[in-house]
């Protein structure tokens, strides 16, 4: 399979501080590449990198041809969705249908059966006309799952996707996403503190502290030392 | 009562009174199009400021004295829209005052620049005055608008209502969360250049009927209100569209009738409306 992204000696952080270096990993198509790590160990900074919302300190990260950006979906860990901001969850779900629309000024009926399709899957079809910010934290994170769903063509970048979610839909969301990489052939990264799920459902595992830890396959990880530290006090039994 | 619908019937036949009524309800639609996203991507200073430039280049338009003013305004706060933005994104602190530099400076130099015009001319200062007041706040006449200036209002109109139907969900997706539409693909910034320009020229059309410093409210006072009740993105557009429109309709029947000038009737009209959808946000919380 043909490499799609490539990030060579990339180091990050802000206004001169370095959060975290020595970053050179690839991303193949069709891969699902788990990211973990303590907390402020640069994850979002580094998914905001991949994306281009933030640059890198020095080093380059370069997409491969065969993926171009309005073919990716993003679930950002927070959203600066301002108090008041009125928006239904249809509205929401449907921009995420808007990178495929390119210079078209208006949703084709196949975008809106997607962003429906979607909703169906993340049971928030009842949710439809609801206002987005008058939700729970949890029904909060399903729209914006959906929406990043609806523009994911090639590429799903997931921001801790199961925050704030309960157990089963935790499930059906690893599921759904496991279904995409398999059978849709989409390309997962996923930064994720659950270990157990990073080790089920991964091909690829990159361990970020203060510079890269660890980038491989599941299985040289799990037999890493890196990985039986890590898994020893995150993962094991118990579900995050 | 019949009376006053006597005397509005009357009115309606003077062809200066249709032409204010149809400029000043394109007006209305106008800037209640883009009053959410102008409160939501707190862009709001940009549309303060912008009204400022526009006075400036009116009274630079004055002193050269062109026949037609919109030839300079146009273009410079167009310009000045581009660069407000390009700041506003810097730093914030940074932006604010280039904005409060920007406007203020326009507002001193248009000033002095009029009453300059006016020595020149040999009008008296009492002349000046007035000619301030009224590109400040609006005409207190607005029967004097001519066939031209009713023409070149439509146009711009049906220009802006186009763009904006045609560019509707992109610019729901860059007001609402810009990171992601970034992220995803969608070029952004050339939405958000495009808002600003559109906030410019909206500007420029509704200065001369309700002056400069009231431009913002026209703007924003609808889309405050209709937040207030209804919860989508679209139905709050609508609605706001709703209210302006039916405010600016009052507004000008009330401001021709008792002769009080049409902008600040038309934002009092607003006013009142906000204060109403207020009281009645604030019942159905507690009624739930
Ligand atoms: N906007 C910002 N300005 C300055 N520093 C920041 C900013 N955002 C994050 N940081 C710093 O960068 C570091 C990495 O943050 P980041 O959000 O990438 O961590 P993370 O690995 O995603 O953590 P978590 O597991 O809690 O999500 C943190 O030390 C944080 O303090
Ligand atoms: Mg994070």
């Amino acid at each position: 399979m043909g490499i799609l992204l490539r990030c060579e000696n990339v180091s990050l952080g802000y206004e001169g501080s370095v959060v975290t270096k020595d970053l050179n990993f690839t991303v193949s198509s069709g891969d699902y590449l788990c990211i973990v790590g303590e907390n402020g160990s640069g994850k979002s900074t580094l998914i905001k990198a991949l994306l281009g919302l933030k640059p890198q300190l020095s080093g380059n990260i370069t997409f491969c041809g065969e993926v171009s950006k309005n073919e990716i979906g993003y679930l950002p860990q927070q959203t600066m969705v301002q108090r008041d901001f009125p928006a239904s969850v249809q509205e929401i779900v449907l921009s995420g249908c808007m990178n495929r629309c390119g210079l078209r000024p208006f949703y084709s009926r196949e975008e809106k059966k997607l962003a429906k399709d979607m909703m169906k899957r993340l049971e928030i079809t009842d949710l439809e006309k609801r206002c987005y910010r008058e939700l729970s934290g949890g029904q909060q994170q399903r729209v914006l799952l959906a929406r990043a769903l609806c523009s994911a063509r090639k590429m799903i970048l997931l921001d801790e996707p199961i925050t704030g979610l309960d157990p089963k839909a935790a499930n059906e969301m690893y599921e759904l996403i496991a279904g995409l990489n398999q059978k849709d052939g989409i390309t997962v990264i996923m930064v994720s503190h659950d270990m157990n799920a990073a080790v089920r459902y991964a091909t690829h595992i990159l361990h970020v502290g203060g510079k890269q830890l660890f980038f491989g396959t599941k299985e040289d990880y799990m037999t890493s030392k890196t990985g039986q530290a890590f898994l020893s006090v995150m993962g094991g039994d118990e579900d995050e | 009562m019949s009376e006053v619908f006597d005397k509005l019937h009357m009115y309606f036949q003077l062809p200066s009174v249709r032409y204010a009524m149809i400029v000043g309800l394109l007006i209305a639609l106008c800037s209640s199009l883009l009053g959410v996203t102008l409160v939501m991507k707190r862009f709001s200073f940009i549309g303060d400021g912008l009204s400022h430039v526009a006075f400036g280049a009116m009274a630079v338009a004055t002193i050269t004295g062109i026949t037609n003013n919109m030839l300079i305004i146009m273009p410079v706060t167009i310009i000045s829209a581009v660069l407000l933005l390009r700041t506003g994104q810097n730093t914030k602190i940074k932006g604010d005052a280039a904005v409060a530099m920007i406007s203020v400076g326009a507002l001193a130099l248009g000033y002095m620049l009029m009453n300059i015009a006016s020595q020149k001319g040999g009008r008296t200062s009492s002349n000046v005055s007035a000619d301030v007041c009224s590109t400040l706040f609006g005409s207190t006449s607005i029967l004097t608008l001519s066939p031209a200036d009713v023409w070149i209002c439509i146009v711009m109109s049906v220009i802006v209502v186009t763009v904006f139907l045609v560019f509707y969900n992109k610019i729901f997706a860059v007001t609402f969360d810009e990171n992601f539409a970034k992220a995803t693909g969608v070029r952004s910034d050339m939405y958000n250049l495009l808002i600003a320009v559109v906030i410019a020229v909206i500007i420029v059309i509704a200065m001369n009927f309700v002056g400069s410093l009231l431009i913002s409210a026209l703007i924003i006072f609808p889309a405050l209100s209709a937040m207030r009740l209804f919860k989508s993105f679209r139905s709050v557009i609508i609605c706001s569209v709703v209210i302006s429109l039916i405010c600016a309709g009052l507004g000008i029947i009330v401001s021709i009738l008792a002769g009080t000038p049409v902008g600040s009737t038309i934002v009092t009209a607003d006013i009142t409306v906000f204060f109403i959808f207020s009281l009645l946000s604030f019942i159905t919380k507690k009624g739930r």
